[in-house]
């Protein structure tokens, strides 16, 4: 035991905080394993189908997709531009692990919806799950991912699963902090006048505050989704594949080239989906949609070639 | 009074943390509204408010900025909760229904028209004239059949299509009015509902509603900083200060025998010819002088507008009768004086 000075009292009494931890710890990991086992599955089973689909799908189907999606919610000048990354990314030879990487991406941001969204909403109708949710999002913000993955591992192991719930600790709190401040945003007056026309607690949820915070969510979503990338390579380190696994491949073995692709693989993958969630976030007016794109093409395809036969109808015998 | 569809009595609304505090002292002390925020932190919103509203009836709420108007008819669909005292609509004690009987009487009962609008931004014109019988479940071709109906009530017939964001603030109110309407209310509560309109508008739907609620039978709180229009449409006129009633009446007895100086001010330079009636000009005559009937005469409920145009033509002394039975005398001097104030 060291001699204790008042001047350095840290050298004789130490919090064994450290040790709390790891003891704490193993007690859950003893006494919980077959709960966190348990979670596993629903993750798995959804990342397992976006892969099958993902991996199924020959890339042009994907990229044409993309472009049809880009091109009704924001325009031609997006689809066009998507399109063309998405060929990069598929001319620099890292098609299957943008995939794998894109569906490890969506199941992290189902997940971090299904469980951000409620909460937002919940936490905006009760101000003391607010003051307690707080600290933790900030928490699981700033704390490093590191940090977070050594209990990860402990519980669930390593692997693609493992790594989306690292993904969802990490980028869950955006989601739950929009959905609350487009919650509290939706106007007083508007609220109370659903209620003075006798609306229900859920009509006054999906008629009036949903429809009026969407936008504000729709932003917390596209932050998830960059959160979600960002953890890409992080995630790796717990033996997850795809693009992440390339750059920290790459990073071993200091082999710059395949640390270059991996790394633009994830930038396009991220423009990609940052440009769609964007035009997403966009308010819009209802029916406008359906006038716009290829579904306003197909559309005024349909009603044009309906009008003509109704002029050739109206007039069969002028040619002669 | 047996057919009375709106009662409060004795309603407080104080607002903040020490709400139920406040409202004992001020029963036990009466303090001011000022006292009481100094004090408590404490705002007295609505102050010991007792009247009742009969069938048909419009009744008319004035009162400077903060005088708990909005308050006060936020209490009648329980928008707002008293501190103190009790609401009856339709002889049911308002503040003991439960959620569905609350949202049955918000929906099918009571039409509210907001000082604000409150229209739903997200949500066409014809969505949001439709909104009490969407929230009740009505299936969307009927409801839109009404909402159209309406609509042209309201002279906004093509508009149903567009946002509340394109329409002008005039506009608004008569979105707002047509959606307080769409589910045919027995009770109106109309918050300021036609201060955003021009005159001329403001005169078409004021007649309008006038007509409506006739026919219709409609019972109506309104709202208005505008004493022509109170006394156009009320039945009975409510003067409001610091969330009390200083003087509730009909609109010749608020402009003829107003009970202070802030009433006073209120009523000072409105014209008095089409309120006040021969009854309360004339010099009652005792006993019967039935033989003395020679000049023109008029009914006690006769205008001074009307005593005016037989003044223009007759020098002489008008005399009121109630059949055949003369019960007063008007001089000239007494008309003039009248006229004045
Ligand atoms: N939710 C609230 N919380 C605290 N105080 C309130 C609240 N609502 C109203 N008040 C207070 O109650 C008083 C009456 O307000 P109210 O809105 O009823 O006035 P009003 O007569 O309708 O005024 P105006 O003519 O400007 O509409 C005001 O002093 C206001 O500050
Ligand atoms: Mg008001």
């Amino acid at each position: 035991m060291p001699e204790c000075r008042i001047l350095d009292p840290f050298a004789c009494a130490k919090l064994p905080l450290d040790s709390w931890m790891s003891v704490g710890l193993r007690w859950v990991v003893d006494n919980y394993r077959p709960f966190f086992q348990a979670v596993k599955a629903p993750i798995d089973s959804m990342l397992q189908s976006f892969m099958a689909a993902l991996g199924a799908v020959p890339p042009m189907v994907v990229i044409i997709v993309v472009a049809l999606i880009a091109w009704q919610i924001a325009g031609i000048r997006l689809a066009i531009g998507l399109a063309a990354t998405l060929l990069f990314v598929g001319f620099i030879g890292v098609w299957p692990e943008t995939m794998l990487t894109l569906a490890i991406v969506l199941t992290s941001l189902i997940f971090s919806l299904v469980i951000g969204i409620p909460l937002g909403i919940w936490a905006s109708r009760s101000e003391t799950l607010y003051a307690i949710l707080r600290p933790l999002l900030d928490g699981m913000q700033t704390i490093p991912a590191f940090v977070y993955l050594v209990p990860v591992v402990m519980l669930f192991g390593i692997g693609n699963v493992p790594g989306v719930i690292v993904t969802v600790i990490f980028a869950v709190a955006p989601v739950v902090r929009l959905t609350y401040l487009g919650m509290k945003q939706v106007p007083e007056d508007v609220v109370e006048a659903m209620r003075a026309f006798g609306a229900t607690e859920s009509q006054l949820l999906w008629k009036a505050q949903l429809p009026l915070a969407l936008p504000t969510i729709m932003a917390g979503v596209n932050q998830t989704l960059m959160m979600s990338l960002s953890m890409v390579v992080i995630a790796s380190m717990i033996a997850v594949g795809g693009l992440g696994q390339m750059v920290l491949r790459g990073i071993g073995r200091l082999d710059i080239g395949i640390a270059t692709v991996g790394g633009l693989g994830i930038v396009a993958l991220a423009i990609v989906l940052d440009r769609l969630t964007q035009a997403l976030a966009t308010p819009q007016k209802k029916g406008e949609w359906l006038n716009r794109g290829p579904v306003g093409l197909i559309r005024s395809f349909t009603k044009s070639s309906q009008t003509d036969s109704a002029h050739q109808l109206a007039s069969p015998a002028i040619d002669n | 009074m047996t057919d009375a569809v709106i009662e409060c009595r004795n309603v407080w609304k104080i607002f903040g943390d020490k709400s139920k505090e406040a409202h004992k002292v001020v029963n036990e002390r009466g303090l001011s509204k000022t006292e009481i925020l100094e004090q408590y932190g404490c705002v007295v919103g609505v102050a010991d408010v007792s009247f009742t509203v009969g069938k048909g009836e419009i009744f008319c709420i004035m009162g400077l900025s903060g005088s708990g108007k909005s308050t006060l008819v936020r209490h009648i669909n329980r928008l707002v909760e008293p501190t103190a005292g009790s609401i009856r609509v339709a002889n049911q004690d308002v503040n003991s229904l439960n959620g569905t009987q609350l949202r049955q009487m918000r929906s099918q009962s009571v039409g509210m028209v907001f000082q604000n609008m409150a229209l739903l931004p997200h949500r066409t014109v014809i969505d949001n004239v439709a909104l009490s019988l969407e929230l009740r479940g009505m299936a969307k071709g009927s409801r839109h059949d009404v909402a159209l109906e309406k609509l042209r009530l309201v002279s906004l017939d093509g508009w149903g299509d567009r946002y509340p964001d394109e329409l002008s603030g005039g506009m608004k109110q008569r979105v707002g009015l047509a959606r307080a309407m769409a589910a045919d209310p027995e009770i109106l509560l109309m918050d300021e509902p036609f201060s955003a309109l021009d005159p001329l508008i403001r005169r078409q739907l004021q007649e309008q509603f006038l007509e409506l609620s006739k026919v219709l039978k409609k019972t109506t709180v309104f709202i208005t900083h505008d004493l022509d229009e109170a006394i156009r449409l009320g039945t009975h006129i409510a003067i409001m200060k610091d969330g009390r009633f200083v003087q509730v009446g009909t609109a010749e007895q608020i402009v003829t025998e107003p009970i202070d100086g802030y009433v006073a001010d209120f009523v000072k330079g409105i014209s008095r010819l089409e309120l006040v009636s021969a009854g309360r000009v004339m010099k009652p005559i005792a006993g019967a002088q039935a033989s003395a009937l020679t000049g023109p005469t008029v009914l006690a409920t006769d205008k001074l507008s009307k005593l005016l145009q037989i003044a223009k033509e007759h020098d002489g002394v008008i005399t009121v009768v109630d059949g055949d039975r003369p019960v007063g005398v008007i001089s000239r001097h007494d008309l003039l004086d009248a006229v004045t104030g």
